[in-house]
């Protein structure tokens, strides 16, 4: 029995309530509207000592740019990070749920989850739903096995390479790579690599822009992530103040909603001990 | 034609100096036919955190009654306020739930956090992708013309009231070039001690 005090615990999984009336608009000629998409470059490499991701920050909505420094680089562990394309909230909801369930596969467990792991729940997720979730990712992470990057695919298909790229600028940012990516290059080599195949993706695919984000995961340490490693356009100052003089809008009618405190307690939270996520 | 310009209307919000503000028109129609210039797309959902949620209609109602039955058990059970980013997770997996049949709104979380009095905006699309840029955000029929008035206008750190001025003009000269919105204006400028609710003089045309 349901009740306010005591709900009904939903049905897991996505609601299919709205289908009938949408494809009955869909009929009177109102067609569904399109989710914003990352049209996106994202890469990663294996060099001497890990994985390097790397990802563009822009998203669109069509040809508007509704997004200018947006995180495409997804946690998943402590020891290892995706980079997302397609429809933008399929790959932040697919990361984030991945990322739950390798949480409470490293508590179970009390190992560093293996890269395969998360490679085999993406792919079985996603090829589930028969590539209607529009994800397509880049997954790049350390384990006792060494280090691994994956391209999976849509549909639920995966490739197991040494360094790959996806997205709109893939072909950009795959130029960059074979003219220049070689085995066992060092972290400084590796980095400038990525960078300006980043930057190949930005400057060459209009559907990527804005800055290069990039993350190193290194066997031997805590994966560092470089948010706006480079600011590949900086917007330059603006000449002239547009600003409005105050009193310049009409106003009807005001009415103002004061706040009132009426106590406040400080009460310091003890962290709950729980074992860091950190990479092997 | 897009089902999100059926009813027309637009949101707009954006961060000042230790300040929030979020605007929207008043006009709901039918396309072209106005029926009501008072139509609430905005929605006051804790003492200091605003949703905007414009789109289709009928959809506007329903996620505003999921939300605040959603955000009254999280009061409940939590016995404290829901911050701003709690909130826009919430809102985000209540529209992704619907992936393959989403509502037709795309929301606007405009609000102080409870905690540190720190300003939040934040907007999605239909499916619940989050985007939480530094300076403002838009929503509805006229984004296009919102986003080249707030390109122009905003700047870093503006004051409670100069944030009023650039807000309601932003608003007010983006919805003169779109035919189905106006029809009047409401803006919110949020504080951490006081709310003010202004309407604002428009085109009824």
């Amino acid at each position: 029995m349901a009740s306010i005090l005591v709900p009904e615990i939903p049905a897991p999984g996505f609601s299919f309530e709205n289908c009938q009336r949408n494809a009955f608009l869909e009929q009177k000629g109102f067609p569904a509207p399109k989710a914003t998409k990352t049209g996106t470059t994202i890469v990663g490499i294996i060099y001497a000592d890990g994985v390097i991701l790397g990802a563009d920050t822009r998203a669109t909505e069509n040809t508007v740019v509704s997004d200018k420094n947006c995180q495409k680089i997804h946690y998943l562990a402590g020891n290892m990070y995706c980079c997302g394309a397609g429809t933008a909230a399929d790959t932040e909801m697919t990361t984030q749920t991945v990322a739950s369930q390798l949480e409470l596969q490293r508590l179970h467990t009390g190992r560093t989850v293996p890269v395969a792991t998360a490679a085999t729940l993406l792919k079985r997720m996603l090829f589930r739903y028969q590539g209607h979730i529009g994800a397509a990712l880049v997954l790049g992470g350390v384990d006792r096995t060494g280090p691994h990057i994956y391209c999976i695919y849509p549909h639920g298909s995966v490739d197991k390479l040494p360094y790959a790229t996806m997205g709109s600028g893939s072909l950009a940012a795959m130029a960059v790579f074979e003219a220049r990516w070689k085995p066992d290059m060092n972290e400084e080599e590796g980095k400038k690599l990525v960078r300006d195949a980043i930057a190949a993706g930005i400057f060459n695919d209009l559907g990527s822009g804005s800055n290069v984000d990039l993350c190193v995961i290194r066997t031997t340490g805590p994966a560092q992530y470089l948010r706006t490693y480079e600011e590949a356009n900086i917007k330059g100052k603006k000449q002239g103040s547009y600003r409005y003089p105050l009193g310049t809008t009409a106003v009807l009618k005001q009415r103002i909603i004061p706040l009132e405190v009426e106590s406040v307690t400080v009460r310091p939270v003890q962290p709950m001990e729980v074992e860091a996520s950190v990479s092997s | 034609m897009s089902i999100l310009a059926y009813n027309g209307g637009a949101v707009v919000a954006m961060k000042g100096k230790d300040c929030v503000a979020i605007a929207t028109d008043k006009r709901y129609g039918i396309q072209a036919q106005t029926i009501s210039a008072n139509f609430p797309k905005v929605f006051q959902m804790g003492p200091t955190l605003y949703v905007g949620l414009p789109g289709l209609a009928t959809d506007t109602q329903t996620v505003y009654q999921r939300l605040k039955f959603r955000m009254n058990l999280y009061e409940l059970k939590e016995n404290r306020i829901m911050r701003p980013n709690t909130f826009s997770a919430m809102l985000s997996n209540l529209l992704y739930e619907r992936r393959f049949g989403p509502y037709f709104i795309e929301p606007v979380v405009a609000g102080l956090d409870p905690i540190d009095n720190k300003p939040y905006v934040c907007n999605m699309d239909l499916i619940g992708c989050p985007n939480e840029p530094e300076d403002f955000v838009v929503s509805g029929t006229c984004t296009d013309q919102l986003y080249g008035m707030c390109e122009a206008l905003w700047e870093p750190n503006l004051s409670p009231d100069e944030l009023f001025e650039t807000i309601s003009q932003a608003l007010v000269n983006a919805a003169d070039r779109d035919a189905i919105s106006g029809w009047g204006a409401v803006v919110y400028i949020i504080e951490k001690d006081k709310i003010t609710e202004k309407h604002v003089k428009t085109r009824m045309d």
